[in-house]
């Protein structure tokens, strides 16, 4: 997917979160990375309309995000950092046929698929389970699978691993890794991003580097310890 | 906790959640008005409790439901009881434990989205004066999801709370778990959005 950002503002009240940012992607792995309170987060909502610019355009295969958002939602996932915002029905199976239902697939359909997403995530065993019970990692798999259930084409994720300990982190990691789909991380940890494609460092609304992983994170690191 | 589907392969679990709430209709509305002696009110009781065993689901499931409701129930007890005498108490406060107890009974031993499904068929044929049978049985849904969010915000507050040392001020209870619910509430629904709630 075509991810076409052109001179993008967006801001809280009197707060510029993003300042004139235009970039295009279209690598299968991508990393955004920089301090808190950069844009990060501002900037992987723009990808699939959760906000919408103030000033300029995004466009996803040339859709444009103002115009296009459920159809660009359709084919963009997203997962949050807290995977318990962003799990809303009460047991794992019906958290993950959440979003099978809501486009109308047939019952049948919905339990195959639900049934593989749980199978591929680990948690065919907790289908039954209250999604509340489940520990953080499982939570975030289970967010990831509800997502992952619709098989869209890019899958954003804001830092995801930023609430769970190593071993869970690492789990999720190898999950991100092993995915067909485009992905955009967003992350503090930097060493998930050794093996993607590119990086942007935002800070201050702005992206300040873009490159490879090795100079873009080497540029971070360099700025934050100044 | 209050409410969420305990999996299970019971009779009662199997049964359909239409006729689960229809009869939790027609037998709370019947228990409301044909009970009037704490015998039968103690007997109907026993068979609801039965049916939690038989649902599998263990003793302390009924004691569960109606722990959250303990104080207020203490409350109408003495009040009718000072009012009205024991019997007509044990008669009020029964019945209102007998309802409770059914309401847990279908919640438990039923998906969520069943009795969506349900509530989504039931509202459907008023559809057409404006109300989306859907967004209702997501309503639903979201309702009963987050009964234990909003346990785990208040443990979490009061854990806090007890940690800085304010004791049981409810001012430092109250105001931390309204505004935790609201930035929970607010998170939900960016992630509804972005799920296609919308859709």
């Amino acid at each position: 997917m075509l991810i076409e950002v052109e001179h993008v503002s967006h801001g809280y009240g009197d707060r510029r979160v993003l300042d004139d940012v235009s970039v295009a992607l279209d690598q299968r792995r991508i990393g955004l990375i920089g301090p808190n309170g950069s844009g990060k987060s501002t900037f992987a909502r723009l990808l699939n309309a959760l906000v919408l610019p103030i000033r300029g355009c995004v466009r996803m295969d040339g859709l444009d995000t103002a115009r296009e958002a459920k159809a660009i939602r359709r084919r963009v996932g997203f997962c949050f950092t807290d995977p318990d915002a962003q799990i809303v029905m009460p047991t794992v199976a019906e958290d993950v046929a959440f979003g099978l239902r809501r486009r109308g697939l047939h019952r049948t359909e919905v339990a195959t698929r639900v049934a593989a997403a749980l199978q591929a995530n680990g948690l065919a065993e907790y289908r039954d389970h209250p999604a509340h019970l489940l520990s953080g990692g499982q939570k975030q798999l289970l967010a990831l699978a509800s997502v992952l259930v619709t098989e869209p084409d890019l899958l954003v994720l804001d830092e995801p691993t930023t609430l769970l300990d190593l071993r869970n982190a690492r789990r999720i990691a190898d999950v991100v890794a092993a995915l067909p789909q485009q992905v955009v991380l967003v992350t503090h940890h930097l060493e998930l991003l050794t093996q993607f494609d590119r990086v942007l460092v935002i800070d201050d609304g702005r992206i300040i580097a873009d490159g490879n992983p090795q100079e873009a994170t080497a540029h971070y690191v360099r700025q934050m310890t100044r | 906790m209050i409410g969420i589907y305990v999996p299970g392969n019971s009779g009662i679990h199997r049964a359909p959640a239409g006729l689960k709430l229809l009869l939790l209709m027609l037998v709370g509305t019947a228990s409301a008005l044909l009970l009037s002696r704490p015998w039968q009110v103690g007997a109907a009781l026993l068979i609801v409790v039965g049916s939690y065993q038989f649902a599998g689901l263990g003793w302390r499931a009924p004691l569960d439901q109606l722990r959250p409701l303990l104080w207020l129930l203490a409350g109408v007890a003495a009040f009718n009881a000072l009012t009205s005498g024991w019997a007509h108490a044990v008669l009020i406060v029964g019945t209102v434990s007998l309802l409770v107890l059914l309401a847990g009974l279908v919640t438990l031993t039923t998906r969520t989205s069943d009795l969506a499904d349900v509530a989504v068929t039931t509202v459907r044929p008023v559809g057409r004066l404006g109300v989306d049978p859907e967004r209702l049985g997501l309503l639903l849904a979201l309702g009963i999801r987050s009964v234990p969010v909003v346990v785990d915000l208040a443990v979490e507050v009061r854990d806090a709370q007890h940690a800085r040392g304010l004791g049981r001020d409810p001012r430092a209870f109250a105001v931390p778990l309204i505004v935790r619910s609201l930035r929970h509430a607010d998170a939900l629904s960016e992630a509804l959005v972005a799920r296609g709630a919308d859709d």
